[in-house]
């Protein structure tokens, strides 16, 4: 079977009604987030920091965080909120006695991940053009990174969710593997001038790295070749695991 | 025939949840899927409506192969699930809106389609409170509403009634009455024989993934057993007693002391236990034998077991 666009925008439209309920709650603190990480790492440690990367510090900051912005709207939506309608709201049984099948189920999803993760990250980014923290026109570059952030972090969100059993077990995927990746992914720190030999092809394979480095050139509105490299692994890296996932959602919800 | 299933079989690892099942619905009528939790009916409807697939077998709807076009067969029936799938932070308009978007409805026609089944099942004094503070009635009505936005050929309705107050399942078997008059042909599960010998024109007994028979209600229970039932309290040891002088009862269920028989004519046999009694009234009922019976007599198995078993004695 394939993928069915009208359907999955179906799906996409049940999160839509009802994160339309509740948006003035949920958006809040998309705004607040940033200003908090700012006005702490960027005036706070930044007093002592005054230059990193060729910038101020908290200029430093600022195209990293929109990554983690991007990948944290993604996150949540593909791990508790999945899960609540997985198993509490039963949403995917409902769905499937119409002619919405699990390929469309999963697609859905996937696409109501990639928007928050722009609500997310679009919201950061406004907060920090308004500091006056993006320079324009450059930084607008980064805009299609952020879907593409919330893309490949919904692959990964997804992967692990359809191997867990347990609500518990997502605290793990947060403190161990997304918390590990917001500290070492270039964004507090240039990571080039703190690894050296094998360890910076190591880094290579952490998934934030790729995206915060797209946001970083973006920013100062240049751009190496290294950008296909980290295109081509955020693309090959959702494609795989959605891949993986289609079948396994496929046999999950039809067993 | 609206749905033929032929020779079907549902394997879970080790378990054989149903055993080369074939049955054959045709269009038009209330078909009752009979049998006591784990028979194996909520797989046999979901192979149906094509989300379980069969180990073997086929299965065809409106004479479409489910296996292969599922999408083309879930467009024109609707599915009632034993467990409520309402979104309970939304009410019942935007429910019935985001479910008519399964089905790609569009404006006008969502809006048009969500206010016709709000009035159909009444819910129009609630039609903008979000599901959560509804009764339970009220968000069962809603969730049969929910299968029927895209105007079903067939409804399946998995358990309709389970933990609902008789006045609500009378309010819904009402509807589903009404629906299969204007030519809507249901498939409905229950456990409750009461409610299929209400509703079904004809019925199917599981159990442990066979159909051991089908057919109307009316002719199971002469088939299997007779038109009359008398229960009466009785210890094992005062039978013979009891049934000297008498025909020989076409069939005898026990379980513990209370003992029903089933007869052709029970006024006879109940004057007689009235005589052996002699004034010291014992409890006797007198009823028209129901699917309950029939039931018990296929499957020997109690409904709500009762922890002492049923006994069984046939005389032909």
């Amino acid at each position: 079977m394939t993928i069915s666009l009208p359907y999955a925008l179906a799906v996409w439209r049940r999160n839509a009604a009802m994160y339309r309920r509740t948006w003035m709650w949920n958006i809040l603190p998309n705004f607040f987030e940033p200003v908090l990480y700012l006005v702490a790492m960027g005036i706070g440690v930044g007093g002592y920091i005054t230059r990193m990367g060729g910038t101020s510090y908290i200029g430093f900051l600022a195209p990293g965080l929109v990554c983690v912005a991007a990948m944290n709207g993604a996150s949540f939506e593909v791990t508790y909120n999945i899960y609540v309608r997985l198993n509490f709201e039963k949403a995917y049984d409902a769905m499937l006695t119409t002619p919405i099948e699990p390929q469309d189920v999963l697609a859905g999803e996937v696409l109501w991940a990639v928007t928050r993760s722009c609500i997310y990250g679009g919201s950061f980014f406004i907060v920090i053009v308004c500091f006056g923290l993006a320079p324009l026109p450059a930084s607008l570059g980064v805009i299609p990174v952020i879907p593409l952030t919330g893309l490949l972090f919904a692959a990964i969100g997804i992967a692990f969710s359809l191997r867990v059993v347990t609500l518990d077990v997502f605290s793990f995927y947060f403190t161990l593997f997304l918390t590990p990746l917001f500290l070492f992914s270039d964004i507090f720190f240039p990571l080039n001038e703190r690894l050296s030999g094998y360890w910076l092809w190591v880094a290579e394979g952490l998934p934030l790295l790729h995206p915060v480095r797209m946001a970083r050139m973006a920013f100062h509105g240049q751009a190496s070749p290294m950008v296909f490299w980290d295109l081509a692994y955020m693309l090959a890296a959702s494609a795989l695991l959605l891949a993986w996932a289609r079948r396994t959602v496929q046999r999950r919800l039809t067993s | 025939m609206i749905i033929e299933v032929e020779s079907v079989s549902k394997r879970f690892a080790e378990r054989l949840a149903v055993d080369a099942l074939s049955l054959t619905v045709e269009s038009g009528i209330c078909f009752g899927l009979l049998g006591p939790n784990g028979a194996g009916k909520t797989t046999t409807l979901r192979m149906i409506y094509g989300v379980t697939q069969p180990t073997a077998g086929t299965i065809r709807v409106f004479g479409i192969d489910v296996a292969r076009h599922a999408r083309a067969v879930r467009a024109r029936l609707g599915v009632t699930l034993q467990q409520n799938v309402l979104i309970e932070a939304l009410s019942p308009r935007e429910n019935l809106r985001v479910f008519g978007r399964y089905h790609l409805l569009r404006e006008p026609e969502l809006s048009r389609r969500a206010d016709e089944l709000i009035d159909f099942l009444d819910l129009r004094s609630h039609a903008n409170v979000p599901v959560k503070q509804l009764s339970g009635g009220f968000q069962r009505r809603l969730a049969i509403g929910l299968s029927l936005v895209n105007r079903p050929e067939l409804l399946v309705l998995d358990e309709p009634t389970t933990g609902l107050d008789p006045a609500v399942r009378l309010a819904l078997w009402s509807r589903v009455r009404d629906l299969r008059a204007a030519g809507t042909t249901v498939l409905l599960t229950t456990h409750y024989m009461d409610e299929a010998q209400r509703l079904c024109d004809r019925v199917a007994i599981m159990s442990a993934g066979k159909i051991i028979d089908a057919g109307t209600p009316a002719a199971l229970i002469t088939t299997h057993l007779a038109a009359e039932a008398v229960e009466l309290d009785c210890a094992p040891h005062e039978d013979a007693a009891l049934f000297d002088g008498l025909p020989v009862p076409r069939h005898r269920l026990r379980i513990g002391r209370r003992l029903t028989v089933y007869l052709d004519d029970a006024t006879a046999f109940a004057e007689h236990i009235r005589r052996h009694d002699r004034g010291d009234r014992r409890t006797l009922v007198v009823r028209p034998t129901n699917l309950e019976d029939v039931f018990l007599a296929l499957t020997g198995t109690a409904l709500e077991g009762d922890g002492s078993g049923p006994a069984w004695s046939d005389h032909e």
